[in-house]
């Protein structure tokens, strides 16, 4: 490691309400969000798939927006408000679109899943994705290696037909 | 990845200053690429100058003779989802909504996504010779695996080519970029902010030490491409991958007679291809086949395949063809159902 590299071990302090919760924090520069949650917090629904930002697995919404939090650095997040998918649920109440996961099988092996359903909340909140084509390009951005993908399609058309977003197509 | 120091940034003035003060400091925003490119240990910056507070950067506005000024800030999604970016501009969301997913682009920023970095595997990988990476080294994919790679414009240093789609279309829309420096601020054609690899492929672009982008400008004149525009891209799974070949074209057609073309390729070279006399070789012609072949020709004259890429040289010259008929006919490439029509 080149000797310039050897500096900033120091932490910085930020503060971020995360799944509803103000917290104040000292994080390493170079911890990322994923890292953030899962190692430091303790919150591992989130998951870590390839840690590139090419799976999707760990999904976060910041401020209304879905990103993948392995390539965010948790300093960076000093004031925004984050939530994870341990935060969808309300006053132990699934999210409409948890259910619908559930109803429509919408999972196997299930690694994938929170990182699927945060991608799917933001898009039925973004609003740009009206037909099963729409759900299934603006879904482009998480993996599924088991094949759900049919089924996390229904379960999202489900949530956006519930909310009077989208008319149901014939059968494809 | 390796340790650094962080520092936030205020004002334009003082992410200049402490890019200047300090040759291994990188600029961060979205983090989409460089945040990536540090674990892989392509880049081990020293110091982290975080940009993402500097109000001077951020939102879309008017510009005084009727331009669009995106601010280097603005994320991708908000640009291609922009109702003034869409009804004067919209070659532009288009050739975002072509690239990366949702996610990425809510992080990814304009001023990033012009400054993102090569995708070619020998880049990434530090255990290859790289001679944009590391100067001398040699080139891994000259005689390796080059499928991804430039037909147009490369060198025998470098055959890498610029990723983005983006820049795509504000290479065809003849955006300008707004610059600021130690020495003040300046503003540069969009056709002179990438540069070929030549014999310094460690340099994508023409920024000087210490400079940074503060927005990138449409200009009004542009708009009349409204009516006529395609972004073709072509790749090997259907969404979210690179450009094997992509083409912007854009059209202003009076009385079935093109007064004015322009085409930008992506996916083909070390920055995004344009040729003065291949759209210049389509003013006045009706908008035919055979005028869209013959620019065609034109706009790839002079490109080399390697052992992996040559095919892209037919392809380009079809979706040329292909993407100027579309922007003839007013019907522009979805970017949701791929079938190309």
């Amino acid at each position: 490691m080149p000797a310039h590299a050897i500096v900033g071990t120091q932490t910085v302090p930020i503060e971020i309400t995360l799944n509803g919760v103000r917290l104040s924090l000292d994080v390493s520069p170079s911890t990322t969000l994923l890292d953030l949650l899962r190692h430091d917090l303790v919150l591992t629904g989130t998951k870590k798939g390839c840690d590139h930002g090419q799976c999707g697995a760990c999904t976060v919404i910041i401020d209304g927006s879905r990103i993948n939090s392995c390539l965010q650095l948790a300093v960076m997040q000093d004031g925004k408000s984050i939530t994870t998918i341990e935060g969808l649920a309300q006053d132990g109440v699934l999210h409409p679109l948890q259910t619908a996961f559930i109803e429509r099988d919408a999972f196997q092996c299930g690694y994938c899943t929170p990182g699927q359903i945060c991608s799917g909340v933001a898009l039925i909140e973004e609003g740009h994705a009206v037909t099963r084509a729409e759900i299934r390009e603006h879904m482009s951005g998480n993996i599924c290696r088991c094949g759900a993908y049919p089924n996390i399609v229904d379960a999202i058309e489900d949530v956006l037909v519930q909310r009077g977003q989208l008319q149901r197509e014939a059968a494809e | 990845m390796n340790r650094f120091s962080y520092h936030r940034a205020g004002t334009v003035a003082e992410a200049v200053k402490a890019l200047s003060d300090e040759p291994a400091a990188r600029l961060i925003a979205g983090g989409t690429n460089l945040v990536d490119l540090m674990k892989y240990n392509v880049e081990t910056p020293s110091t982290l100058i975080d940009v993402t507070r500097v109000e001077a950067l951020k939102g879309i506005t008017e510009t005084e003779d009727g331009g669009l000024r995106i601010g280097a800030l603005v994320a991708n999604n908000t640009v291609a989802y922009d109702e003034r970016v869409n009804a004067r501009f919209p070659l532009l969301a288009s050739a975002i909504l072509a690239g990366a997913t949702p996610q990425l682009r809510n992080a990814a920023t304009t001023g990033g996504n012009l400054n993102q970095r090569t995708r070619c595997y020998y880049f990434y990988d530090i255990q290859t010779p790289c001679n944009k990476r590391e100067p001398g080294s040699g080139c891994g994919a000259i005689g390796g695996l080059n499928r991804i790679h430039a037909i147009l414009g490369a060198s025998e240093q470098c055959i890498a080519t610029h990723p983005s789609d983006m820049c795509v279309g504000l290479a065809a829309l003849g955006a300008e970029v707004h610059i600021a420096g130690p020495t003040g601020e300046r503003v540069i054609a969009f056709a002179d902010y990438h540069r070929l690899p030549g014999d310094s492929p460690q340099h994508d672009n023409t920024l000087r030490h210490g400079e940074i982008v503060v927005a990138v400008v449409l200009p009004q004149g542009s708009q009349g491409y409204a009516g006529h525009y395609s972004y073709l891209k072509l790749r090997d799974r259907l969404s979210y991958a690179f450009a094997l070949v992509s083409v912007a074209a854009a059209l202003e057609i009076e009385g079935g007679v093109i007064a004015s073309a322009r085409i930008a390729l992506g996916g083909v070279a070390h920055k995004p291809w344009r040729r003065q006399d291949a759209e210049d070789s389509l003013v006045g012609r009706p908008a035919d086949d055979r005028a869209f072949a013959e620019a065609a020709g034109l706009l790839v004259s002079g490109a080399l395949g390697h052992q992996h890429n040559a095919f892209k040289i037919d392809l380009a010259c079809r979706a040329i063809v292909r993407a100027l008929a579309q922007a003839a006919a007013g019907t522009p490439q979805s970017q949701t159902d791929k079938r190309i029509a």
